[in-house]
C-alpha cells in the first residue's frame, strides 16, 4: 500500500501529528498506543479496587494466620528481582526491534518471558505452600483478599506470557511491519504496567505486611 | 458432564415464563425464516452483523435497547399489576419467588440493556459524524463491544427459559446473594451476563475517549466540539474510571460463590458493607454515564429548534466536566444508614447537593437558549420542555434524599423508587426518545411521523407522572420498595393510579412501534432529501441521509463553533457552495465476523460457568483466544474506496445541496 493512500485514511490527518488532534485525525502510531494507554489506565483502576479491598480486609483474619506469619521476604525479593529485570530485558527487546534486529529481539523477548515464568513459578510455589499450611483463600477474608489481589496480578502476567509468545510467533512470520511494531509497543507498555503494580503490591502487601 | 444443568431447569410447571419463552423463541425463529425467505440474510450479515461502520453499530445498539425496553417494561407492568391485586386478603398472581426475579430483572435490564445500549448507540451513531470524521478510532473493537453487550443480554433472557434469574434486586447485595442464601443459578446468570457486557462497555469507553481526543476533523479544537461530544467524552471517562470497579465487585462475589472465598460472607471475616461501597463506587457514576449524554442530546435539540446557538456553551462544557468529576465522589449517599458517622455522611451529603449546581446551570442554559429564539415545537422540543418540567422535580427530591436525616426516614422506600424513576425517565428516557426522533432521519433518510410522535410524548409524560407521583406519597407513608404483598387496603387507590400510569406508558411504547411501521409505510411523504431536515447546526447534517459509509468525501474544515451552521450561512450569503475539493481515495475498515464469533464463545463460556460445565467453559476460552489470534494474524484490515466512486457520490451530494441552496435563497 502506498504511503500516499495511507496518509488520507481513516484516522490519518492531512498534517503531521500534534498529539492534540487539532489539525485533523492523528495517525495510527498515535491513536493505537493512546487507546492502549487508556485500557491500561482502566486496568489500574481495577487494581485500585482490589487494593482497597485488601486494605479493608487486611485485619479480618478470623482467628487465622496473619500476614506476619505467612510472608517470606526472601522469596518475594527473588520474585521482585525477576520481574524488575524482565522489565529491563523487555526494554532491550524494544531497542532491538527498533533497530530491526530479529535475533536479538527474539532473544530478549524470550528472556523476558522466561523471567516472567520464573516470577509466576515462585508465586505459585508461595500459593501452594500457603494452601498446604491451611492458609488458603477460604480460610479468612484477609486471605481471600490476598490471593485475589496477588493472583489477579499473576493472571495478568500469565496473559502477558501468552501475548509475548504470540508476538514472537507473529514477529517471526511477518517481520517488523508497522502494525507489528505498534503491538510490540503496546506489549511493552502492558509489561511495564504490571511491574508498577507489582511494586505497589510489594510495598503494601509484603513490606507493610511483614513489619514487626 | 452437564454440571448443574438438567431438565428441571426448564419451567414446565410455570406457565408465565414457559409461554413467554416459547413465544419469544417462535418469534425469533419466525423472523429468522422471514429474513431468509425474503433473501435479506446477506444484507443483514454484511450490512449490520459484521459491519465495522459506526452508524450501523449504533443502529444495532438502539435496536437491542428497544427490544430490551419491551422486556423490561413487561416486567414493570407485571409488578404494578401484582401490587394492585395483592392487597389485603388477596395474594395476587405472582408468588414471591417469581415476583423477586421480576423486580431484579426489571432493574438489571433497564439499566444495563436498555439505557446503556441506547446511550452508547447514540454515541456511536452521532459522535464521529459530529466530529467530522469517518469512523471511531477502533472500528473492529467497536463491533466486538456491541456483540459482547448483546451476549450479556442473551444470557439474561436465557434465564427466563433455562433456570431462573436472581431474586436479589438489581444490585445483588450480599449476604442475600451469597451461595448460602441464593443457592440457585439466578445470581450466577446476573454476574456472568454483567461481566461479559461490562467488558464490552469498557472497550467502548477506550474507543470513544480515543476517538474524541485524537481523531477530529481539522480545526475542530476542544472548544469547538458540539456539546453532545463533550458529554459523551465525560460519560466515557466515567466508564473508564467506574466500570473496572464493577468488574472487580462482581468478580469478588463470584469468587465467594464459586470458590468459597470470604469477601462478603457472614462468616470468615467477610464484610458485606464492602460490597455496598464497591458496587456504588460504580453505581453512582453509572447514573451520570446515562444522564450526561442525555444532557448532550437536549443541548443539540435546544439549539437546533430554537434557531440560535446554545446559550453559555463554555459554561455547559464546564458544568459537564464538573459533574464528571464530582459524580465519582458521592457514592456513599446510597447507604447513609451504614453507620459511617455524622461527619462522613455530611461530606457525602454536601457533595451530592453540589452536583445540583452544575445541573442547575445546564437547565438555565437550555431555558436561555429558548429565550428569544424562534422556537419550533417539534417532538424533540416537546421532550426537552417535558424534561425540564419533570427533571427539576426529580432533582429536588434528590437533594432532599441527600440530607442524611431525611434519608434515614425514607431509605429503601417507595419514595426512593419514585425519585430515581423521576430522574431516569424524566432525564434519560425523554432524551433517548428525543434523540431517536431527532437523528432517525439521518439514519434512514426519512423523518418519523410527527403526530404519532407527539402522542407518544404525552403517553410518556402523563403516564410517568401518574405512575410515580403516588409512589412518593406511599413512600412517605412508610411503603418500602419491592413488596410482593400490600397489607394496608387504604393504599389501593394510589397503587391503582400507578398501574394506570404504567398502562399509559405501555400505550406509548405500543405507539412507538406503530409510529415506526407507519413512518416506514408512508416514508415517501417525509423523505429527507437534503440531509438537513431540521435546519441543523452540527456536522452530522452536512452529509446526506443516510450518510455514505465514509461519512464525508473530504474531512470538513472547521472554522468555529457550530461548524456546519457557519458553513451553511456562508453558502447562503454567497449563494454558492465551497469550491470543489480534490477528492482522494478513502481507506476504510473491512467488515469482520470477529465480534460475532467472540460473542459466541463468550456466551458459550458464560453459560458453561453459570451451570458449572467446566469443560465447555475451557473450550469457550480457548475458542475466544483462537479467534483473537486469528484476527491478529490477518494482514488486510482496510480496503480502499476508489476515487471515482468518492467523486461521483460527492458530486451528487453537491448537486442536491445546490438545489437546496437555491430554494433557500429564493425563500429569503
Amino acid at each position: 500500500m502506498s504511503t500516499e493512500v495511507a496518509t488520507i485514511g481513516l484516522t490519518h490527518g492531512a498534517s503531521e501529528d500534534t498529539g492534540l488532534g487539532h489539525r485533523g485525525p492523528e495517525s495510527k502510531s498515535i491513536v493505537v498506543p493512546y487507546g492502549f494507554w487508556l485500557f491500561v489506565l482502566s486496568d489500574m483502576v481495577l487494581f485500585s479496587a482490589l487494593f482497597a479491598t485488601y486494605a479493608t480486609l487486611t485485619n479480618a483474619t478470623d482467628g487465622g494466620p496473619t500476614s506476619n506469619q505467612l510472608f517470606d521476604r526472601n522469596l518475594v525479593a527473588i520474585e521482585t528481582l525477576a520481574l524488575l529485570i524482565s522489565s529491563f530485558t523487555c526494554g532491550l527487546a524494544m531497542i532491538a526491534a527498533k533497530r530491526k534486529n530479529m535475533a536479538w529481539t527474539q532473544i530478549w523477548l524470550l528472556v523476558t518471558g522466561l523471567l516472567g515464568a520464573v516470577f509466576l513459578f515462585i508465586e505459585l510455589y508461595e500459593f501452594a505452600t500457603m494452601v498446604g499450611e491451611g492458609a488458603g483463600p477460604q480460610r479468612s477474608a484477609f486471605l481471600s483478599a490476598f490471593f485475589t489481589l496477588v493472583g489477579c496480578h499473576g493472571a495478568h502476567v500469565t496473559a502477558g506470557l501468552l501475548w509475548i509468545g504470540t508476538m514472537m510467533a507473529q514477529l517471526w512470520a511477518k517481520g517488523f511491519r508497522e502494525h507489528i511494531m505498534r503491538r510490540l509497543l503496546c506489549l511493552s507498555v502492558f509489561w511495564h504496567a504490571l511491574d508498577i503494580i507489582w511494586v505497589a503490591i510489594f510495598t503494601i502487601v509484603y513490606l507493610i505486611g511483614t513489619l514487626p | 458432564m452437564l454440571g448443574k444443568l438438567s431438565w428441571d431447569a426448564i419451567p414446565f410447571h410455570d406457565p408465565i415464563p414457559l409461554i413467554t419463552s416459547l413465544v419469544v423463541i417462535l418469534a425469533v425463529l419466525g423472523i429468522g425464516i422471514w429474513v431468509w425467505r425474503k433473501g435479506y440474510w446477506p444484507a443483514l450479515y454484511h450490512g449490520y452483523i459484521t459491519s465495522t461502520d459506526h452508524k450501523k453499530i449504533g443502529i444495532m445498539y438502539i435496536v437491542l435497547a428497544l427490544l430490551m425496553l419491551v422486556r423490561g417494561f413487561a416486567d414493570a407492568i407485571m409488578m404494578r399489576l401484582q401490587q394492585s391485586l395483592a392487597i389485603g386478603a388477596s395474594q395476587g398472581y405472582l408468588p414471591p419467588e417469581h415476583y423477586n426475579q421480576i423486580f431484579s430483572a426489571h432493574g438489571t435490564i433497564m439499566i444495563f440493556f436498555v439505557a446503556m445500549p441506547f446511550v452508547i448507540g447514540f454515541m456511536n451513531f452521532v459522535v464521529p459524524l459530529q466530529l467530522g470524521v469517518r469512523d471511531v478510532a477502533f472500528p473492529t473493537m467497536n463491533n466486538v463491544s456491541f456483540w459482547l453487550t448483546a451476549s450479556g443480554a442473551l444470557l439474561i433472557n436465557l434465564s427466563l427459559f433455562i433456570g431462573e434469574f436472581a431474586r436479589t434486586g438489581w444490585l445483588a447485595y450480599p449476604p442475600l446473594s451469597e451461595l448460602e442464601f441464593s443457592p440457585g443459578v439466578g445470581v450466577d446468570y446476573y454476574l456472568v451476563a454483567l461481566q461479559i457486557s461490562g467488558v464490552g462497555t469498557v472497550l467502548t469507553a477506550v474507543n470513544f475517549v480515543t476517538t474524541i481526543l485524537k481523531t477530529r476533523a481539522p480545526g475542530m479544537s476542544y472548544l469547538r466540539m458540539p456539546v453532545f461530544c463533550w458529554t459523551s467524552l465525560a460519560a466515557n471517562l466515567i466508564i473508564l474510571a467506574a466500570f473496572p470497579v464493577l468488574t472487580v465487585t462482581l468478580a469478588l462475589l463470584m469468587l465467594d460463590r464459586y470458590m468459597g472465598f470470604h469477601f462478603f460472607t457472614n462468616d470468615g471475616g467477610g464484610n458485606s458493607m464492602l460490597y455496598m461501597n464497591l458496587i456504588w463506587v460504580w453505581g453512582h457514576p453509572e447514573v451520570y454515564i446515562l444522564v450526561l449524554p442525555a444532557f448532550g442530546i437536549y443541548s443539540e435539540v435546544a439549539a437546533t429548534f430554537s434557531g440560535k446557538p446554545l446559550f453559555g456553551y463554555r459554561s455547559m462544557v464546564f458544568a459537564t466536566m464538573v459533574i464528571c468529576i464530582v459524580s465519582l465522589m458521592v457514592w456513599l449517599h446510597h447507604f447513609f444508614t451504614m453507620g459511617a458517622g455524622a461527619n462522613i455522611n455530611a461530606i457525602f451529603g454536601i457533595a451530592s447537593m453540589i452536583i445540583g449546581i452544575p445541573t442547575g446551570v445546564k437547565i438555565y442554559n437550555w431555558l436561555f437558549t429558548m429565550y428569544g429564539g424562534r422556537v419550533r415545537f417539534t417532538v424533540p422540543m416537546y421532550y426537552l420542555i417535558g424534561f425540564m418540567l419533570t427533571f427539576v422535580g426529580g432533582g429536588l427530591t434528590g437533594v432532599l434524599l441527600a440530607i442524611p436525616p431525611v434519608d434515614f426516614v425514607v431509605h429503601n422506600s417507595l419514595f426512593l423508587v419514585a425519585h430515581f424513576h423521576h430522574v431516569i425517565i424524566g432525564g434519560v428516557v425523554f432524551a433517548l426518545m428525543a434523540g431517536y426522533t431527532y437523528w432517525f432521519p439521518k439514519a434512514f433518510g426519512f423523518t418519523l411521523d410527527e403526530r404519532l410522535g407527539k402522542m407518544i410524548f404525552w403517553c410518556w409524560f402523563i403516564g410517568f407522572h401518574l405512575a410515580f407521583m403516588p409512589l412518593y406519597v406511599l413512600g412517605l407513608w412508610g411503603g418500602t420498595r419491592r413488596m410482593q404483598h400490600i397489607s394496608d387496603p387504604s393504599w389501593a387507590p394510589w397503587l391503582n393510579v400507578a398501574l394506570l400510569g404504567a398502562v399509559i406508558i405501555g400505550v406509548g411504547i405500543v405507539l412507538t412501534v406503530v409510529q415506526l411501521l407507519y413512518s416506514i409505510k408512508t416514508r415517501e411523504q417525509r423523505l429527507d432529501v437534503t440531509g438537513d431536515p431540521w435546519d441543523g447546526r452540527t456536522l452530522e447534517w452536512l452529509t446526506l441521509s443516510p450518510p455514505p459509509h465514509y461519512n464525508f468525501a473530504v474531512l470538513p474544515d472547521v472554522h468555529g463553533e457550530e461548524a456546519y451552521w457557519i458553513r451553511k450561512q456562508t453558502a447562503i450569503k454567497q449563494d454558492a457552495l465551497i469550491d470543489e475539493p480534490d477528492y482522494q481515495p478513502i481507506e476504510m475498515p473491512i467488515d469482520t465476523p470477529t465480534g460475532v464469533i467472540c460473542a459466541f464463545f463468550a456466551s458459550l463460556c458464560g453459560f458453561a460457568v453459570i451451570w458449572h460445565i467446566w469443560w465447555l467453559a475451557i473450550l469457550g476460552l480457548v475458542g475466544a483466544f483462537a479467534v483473537f489470534v486469528w484476527y491478529a494474524w490477518q494482514d488486510e484490515h482496510e480496503h480502499i474506496i476508489p476515487v471515482e466512486e468518492v467523486r461521483a457520490n460527492a458530486r451528487e451530494r453537491r448537486r442536491i445541496r445546490m438545489e437546496h441552496l437555491h430554494s433557500l435563497s429564493q425563500s429569503t
